[in-house]
């Protein structure tokens, strides 16, 4: 029950961008369309789960001193990986996220969970916390990028179900603002009651 | 000519905040008052500007000269990391005054995504390197620019009366796409 507690907090209760509100940038710019969302919640996700795993296991080796560059050090080399690999593999998904892949190393979820969790806890434990922030940044990403398709293209995973209703202001930057915006607080006035 | 174009691109049309989402996270989190807004624009001016000379020296005469441009995400973050400590260990020796306006920035700048964002944009640009660095510096700018507007507007906001579940972050994200949406207008000056 613990142990699933973990992976659910992630998604619900302290979901890092509806609720800690971290990890703007990618959360903005590449929530065009849903699938681009996923996409890049995923991606997030891989090098949470690696990065959490793997600095734990290396917590007590790493010098408090030094722990940062540490972290930053781990973390990056997972995002190059996932950067190939998503370059080789999907090259449709790599251009439409384009300079985001390479910048999740600069996320702060990614940064903040190493810091906050991973250097502190169990392996196993820092890998559910991993694969439970990265789910639940995924759905947030996921929401934005479904409100955004559906109200700026009138579509949803590219299937389209209305006509001469786009809004393309939704699409474009102020749409990601304002969205987001309204997600949050939507989000707040459920969270109060 | 050809400058001015870019200036006006870089600082205007293609603002790194409003219209590229670079940098955000201090976007929203430094810009309650008008003049830490200031104080982070300028460090974050100095800073992208700095970073981007040496990531673009270290990509044209090392990384592609190797052929190891896969290292270039690693090498670019420990380069400004390495970069943001010493111009604070600088600025204290040399000008403590500069310092106490900038130093509280100086740490958050290693997260700031806009730096790590301008240096990986030029090298996929192929600029110069007098280019990249005019093109950092403006874009630079430009960060300042809307932070500093930004900033203005939410001191003004406080003496609002704004709905519950809308105070702080919901409310600051539209003002940001209100303003994304005045920037707009600039889409074809260029």
């Amino acid at each position: 029950m613990n142990k699933l507690n973990l992976i659910t907090r992630g998604i619900i209760k302290e979901n890092p961008t509806l609720i800690l509100v971290l990890g703007l940038c990618p959360s903005l710019a590449v929530t065009t369309s849903a699938i681009n969302g996923i996409g890049m919640g995923l991606a997030t996700t891989f090098v949470l789960i690696c990065s959490n795993t793997l600095i734990s296991m290396l917590k007590s080796v790493i010098p408090n001193k030094v722990r940062i560059p540490c972290f930053i050090v781990v973390i990056a080399t997972f995002v190059s990986i996932v950067d190939l690999l998503i370059q080789g593999y999907v090259p449709a998904l790599a251009a439409s996220l384009g300079l985001f892949i390479p910048l999740i190393v600069v996320n702060c979820i990614v940064l903040g969970r190493a810091e906050a969790f991973a250097s502190k806890n169990s392996i196993f434990d820092s890998l559910l916390d991993g694969i439970g922030m990265g789910l639940g940044f995924t759905f947030a990403l996921f929401l934005i990028g479904s409100v955004r398709e559906i109200l700026g293209s009138g579509s949803i995973f590219n299937f389209k179900f209305m006509e001469n209703t786009e809004l393309l202001l939704f699409v474009l930057a102020p749409g990601a603002f304002i969205v987001m915006g309204f997600i949050i607080a939507a989000v707040r006035l459920f969270q109060t009651k | 000519m050809e400058y001015i174009l870019m200036i006006i691109g870089a600082i205007f049309v293609n603002n790194i905040l409003l219209a590229q989402f670079l940098g955000t996270c201090p976007f929203m989190g430094v810009s309650n008052k008008l003049s830490t807004a200031a104080g982070m624009g300028v460090a974050v001016v100095f800073v992208i500007t700095l970073a981007t000379i040496v990531t673009t020296v270290v990509q044209n005469y090392i990384l592609v000269p190797l052929n190891i441009t896969f290292l270039q995400t690693i090498s670019f973050i420990l380069i400004i990391a390495a970069l943001v400590q010493m111009v604070e260990i600088i600025l204290k020796k040399i000008s403590p005054s500069l310092y106490q306006a900038l130093g509280i920035f100086l740490p958050l700048i290693t997260t700031n995504c806009a730096v790590l964002g301008i240096a990986i944009l030029v090298t996929q640009k192929n600029f110069s390197i007098i280019d990249s660095t005019l093109f950092a510096m403006f874009s630079a700018i430009g960060f300042a620019l809307a932070i500093i507007i930004f900033a203005g507007i939410r001191e003004q906001m406080d003496l609002v009366d704004i709905p519950k579940g809308m105070k702080g972050i919901p409310i600051a994200l539209i003002t940001a796409g209100i303003l994304a949406m005045a920037f707009m207008g600039f889409a074809n000056l260029v």
